[in-house]
Parts: structure tokens; sequence; C-alpha cells
């Protein structure tokens, strides 16, 4: 299972310039996500997973770095080719009332991956679309229906089906619950870890969230500024966090049997990376980056 | 006990619909004294933001309103427009979701928290900015000075926040109405923000009402809850009696599915578990 990741990503590093200043999102991010793996990206704002997820998909180019998919590296073919090997990586967004075109049935936007992939019969593709609706907990008759006749929850389903279609290897998940009602966002992660369960996809699940990632990843990568400094196994990174962000990270998330007290917090310094910064094993599978400007 | 600061008694409000009236809140009572804080906790349409905004009579046009709003004793509730322009700001403060929507775009920080008290207390703008200077100070912003200067969109999501509470507080209000203060926030900033306004509330004796859908946050900060639904208040008392041995089953409900990190970790090992032949 270890030998063969469905996703590698290596140095991987992106620039934005606006107003001739230029942003570094990604300073060398490297990372494998293996078959039927769950892989949380978590992070704060600013940190790159989202730009770390779009150029895993395909959405953004990398700077620098390169993206193997099942073993292919990808990021150096012609366009064409690069596109058809990306139909393996589907996308999840945040928010199900923007990330759907309110103008095309619910049948019709599931389809168009199919259509993609070159189905062209679409009395198959119907079927097929039925079937998506029904492995997330939808009817087979919603295909007919508008986003708009469905609630948060339901749409969020519906965003699955569509990136269930192509019959993708890895789903990118950005904050796939972080716009739903809590008991909603129990349903979506269930219904997530359930279509994990009888096939080979791998999910890169994106989330500022801890107890979601503690929820539904098998490992976890902390991010912060670009980078990644600590990666592990689940348990061992939230039960035994070795870098200070991620320390700092968990702390902050809001808990039972705690009252703050109302004391000035002591302003925290975060810790400076730079690219010379390597990587300690803590345990096996546990990494942390040692930043020379730490705590 | 003295009478409470804040003190709403049977609130309505309802919106005519072609199949008849809605009600988005249904008769609900809570008091809220000073230097306490009591959240209101509900999920997406349960009604905790509308309470603030009829509060605030920020409510729209279209809303019927009926109840009582008692603010020292005195009823608000057939207050005008200009009446209310003395009770907002002044008497209760309020800070938004969205730090960014609720300050103005094209005026310096400085402007914007000068006219409050300009406005309210009367005094000249070399007094108002001396205030907002130490209000700013207040609120553990580092430099004050640079940040007077700057306008909105240069500085962060918490920087900002953390000044409307700094203009909201200026006013010294009775009560802060904190309408999801710190949900678009990242998370370490979000404790910031949350130690600083138990921090405020022990030292100015404001009380405040924060309304949530984070349990969580809930625990940590509030003296109080009040759980709403559907308009309702289903179910009030401290935070020990509410979270500890809830009685309405919508409460049960909720904390059911409230995830946290070690729940999170025991229902994925159940799962993995489960998986095993």
């Amino acid at each position: 299972m270890m030998s063969n990741p469905v996703l590698k990503i290596e140095g991987l590093r992106k620039s934005f310039t606006a107003n001739r200043r230029t942003v570094h999102a990604l300073n060398g991010v490297s990372l494998v996500l293996h078959r039927s793996e769950t892989l949380g990206i978590i992070g704060e704002s600013g940190s790159g997973k989202s730009t770390l997820g779009r150029i895993a998909v395909g959405l953004d180019t990398p700077t620098a770095g390169e993206l193997h998919i099942e073993g292919m590296r990808i990021d150096t073919l012609p366009p064409p080719v690069r596109r058809e090997k990306l139909r393996q990586c589907q996308m999840i967004f945040q928010d199900p009332y923007s990330s759907l075109n309110p103008r095309l049935t619910v049948g019709r936007q599931i389809g168009e991956g199919l259509f993609a992939r070159g189905e062209r019969d679409w009395q198959a593709i119907n079927m097929t679309v039925a079937n998506l609706l029904e492995r997330v907990g939808l009817k087979r008759e919603f295909a007919e229906r508008y986003p708009h006749e469905f609630s948060g929850g339901q749409r969020q389903r519906i965003a699955v089906a569509r990136a269930l279609a192509p019959n993708p290897q890895i789903v990118v998940a950005d904050e796939p619950v972080s716009a739903l009602d809590v008991s909603i966002q129990a349903q979506i992660l269930d219904l997530l870890a359930d279509l994990k369960k009888d096939g080979n996809l791998s999910y890169l699940f994106i989330s500022h969230d801890m107890a979601v990632v503690a929820r539904l990843c098998d490992r976890i990568a902390v991010m912060h500024r670009g980078r990644i400094v600590e990666c592990g196994p689940v348990r061992a990174v939230i039960e035994n966090p070795q870098h200070p962000y991620t320390r700092n990270l968990l702390d902050a998330v809001p808990r039972f049997g705690r009252r703050r007290t109302g004391q000035k917090p002591v302003p925290v310094r975060l810790p400076q990376h730079s690219d010379g910064d390597t990587f300690m094993t803590v345990a096996e599978g546990h990494t942390v980056l040692q930043s020379a400007g730490s705590l | 006990m003295s009478i409470p600061y804040l003190s709403v008694r049977d609130l309505s409000v309802s919106f005519l619909t072609g199949t008849g009236a809605f009600y988005a809140i249904d008769g609900i009572s809570f008091d809220l004294a000073r230097g306490e804080i009591l959240a209101l906790v509900g999920e997406s349409g349960s009604g905790k933001s509308m309470t603030s905004l009829s509060i605030m009579k920020l409510l729209p046009t279209v809303a019927q309103m009926s109840g009582r709003i008692e603010i020292e004793g005195q009823d608000i509730s057939a207050f005008g427009r200009r009446q209310m322009e003395d009770v907002r700001g002044a008497r209760i403060g309020m800070i938004f979701q969205e730090p960014m929507t609720s300050l103005n775009p094209v005026l310096t920080i400085a402007r914007q928290m000068t006219e409050g008290p300009m406005r309210h207390n009367g005094i000249s703008r070399r007094e108002a900015l001396a205030t907002a200077y130490t209000s700013l100070e207040d609120v553990g912003i580092p430099e004050p000075d640079r940040v007077l200067a700057q306008y909105p969109h240069q500085l962060s999501g918490g920087m900002r926040q953390r000044i409307m509470i700094a203009a909201a507080l200026a006013l010294r209000p009775g009560i802060l109405i904190a309408d999801e203060p710190t949900t678009a926030l990242d998370v370490t900033v979000q404790s910031q923000v949350l130690d600083l306004l138990v921090d405020l509330k022990s030292r100015s004796g404001s009380g405040i009402l924060l309304i949530t859908h984070d349990i969580g946050v809930v625990a940590e900060t509030a003296d109080r809850v009040a759980v709403m639904r559907g308009g309702r208040i289903l179910e009030t008392g401290t935070v020990d009696e509410v979270l500890r041995s809830p009685q309405h089953d919508y409460t049960k409900a909720l904390l059911a599915s409230h995830l946290t990190v070690d729940k999170g970790l025991k229902q994925r090992d159940a799962e993995v578990e489960g998986a095993r032949p």
C-alpha cells in the first residue's frame, strides 16, 4: 500500500504577484497521499492550504515543484494530456450555494462530468446520475430539480455526487462542512467516510477545524506560512504535537471544562521558517519541521 | 436582586407571508445584567440574530414586533428613530460577525472611531482621538497611532474585530451585543478575541449578549446560556447546568452533534475498527 501513492507532491512552490508585491503562498511543500487514505491539511487563513488543493486538481499551476498522479509526473505534460490525467482529481468546495450552477438541473451538472469523460449516451448518463444521487443519500428523481430547491446539506451532497461522477481516484475537499450547521456537518462527514469504505477513493481534506479533521483523517499535515510544519498519524499529531505552531493551534480550540479567565494573553511569537529548515522524525511517520526561529 | 440592565419580555417578530404570519421570534423573554455574559445559542434560522436586531431596532420595516424591551427599567420598544439613536452605541453597543462589512472602507480608523464619541458625548475631535487611542490600547493593539491612520483593508480580520470592539466600548455602553463575533476569524485569533471579551467584561462591567452557534465558545466564556430554536428559547440556565445536565431534547441533540477533537478521534477509531474484517 505504501509503495504506490496516488498523489505525490514534491517541492511545490507558488507565488502570486499583486500590486508589484510578490506573495509566496507555497514555499516548498512535499507530501504523499496513499490509496484509500484521507490526508488532512490543516491551517489558518493564508497558510497556503487552499492553494495547495487548487494545484492538486489543476485549477492553478505551480511556480515550481512536481505533481505526480499514480506514479506519473503530470506537471510537465502538454495541457490536453494533463487535463485527462487530472480528471482523476475532483474537488468539493466550501460553499454549496455558489459552487453549483443555479440554471442547470442537478442531473445535468452531475452528468457533465460523465460527458467530459467521453460518455455520449445521455440515457446511460442519466442512469449513472441517478445511481450517484442514491449513493450520496438523495432520491433518484432529484436529478430533475434545480439547486435552489435544496437545503445547504442536500446541496453539499449534490456537490459530492458531482465530484464522484468522473470516477476519480482523488477527491480534494476544501472546507466542505464549514458553511453547514453542526447537525448537518455530522451527516456530511459520515457520508464522506462511508463513500471511502467501498472503493479506492483517497481524500485530500482541507480544513481549519481540528475536530473535523480528527473525525475523518488518517494522517494530517499542519500548514503554516506556505509550509508543512508537522505531519503524521492524526492521533499522534493531536496527542503529541511537536511544533510550537501545532501546539498553539490545538490550544486555541474551544473546549468544555476550560474557562477563559480574561487575563491578557501573552502574544505568541510565531516561528519563522526558512528554506534550509529540515524535518525531524519524531516517531514512525510523524515528522516535524525544525524551524530555526522557534519559540 | 437589582434590576437587570436589559430585560426582554414576550418579544415576537413576525413577517407577513403569502400563507399567513411567519414568526421569526415567538415570545421570548430574558434578562441580562451588567458584568455577565449571556449566550444565545442556536443553529441557523433559530432567531438568535433576529433577537439582536430587534433589541437594536434594526429590523427590516416589514417586520412586525411586539413585546417589551427595557433598559434599566425604561421601556424602549416604542422608541422612535431619534430616541433610538441615543440608545444605539451609548447604551447598547454592537459588534457583528464580519468586521469588514461593518467598517466603512473609505474612512480611516481614526475618523470612524471618533464619530460616535463626538456625537454621543459632545466632545471635541482632539478629545475623541485621545479616547480612541486609549480604547485601542485597551483591546491590545500595539501601535494605536499607526492603526488610527489606516483604512480597514490594510488590517487583518483579527485587528478589524478588535477595532470594532474598541469602538463599541469607547462609548461605555451598559451592554454589548456580539453577534457571532469570532465566526469569521481563525481559531488562534478567535482565542485572543474571546480572551479580550472576557477581560473587558470584568474590567468595564458591561454585560455581553453573545450570539453564537458554537457550544465550545459558550462553554469557555458565557455565564448563562439560552438555547434557541424556531424563534423560541427552549432552555435557559447557567452554563454548568445547561451543558452538564441539559433538560430539553433539542439541547441534548445539539450537545451530541457538537464535535470536539476528542470525540472526532473516537468516532474515527470506531469506524476504523468497524471496517477491519
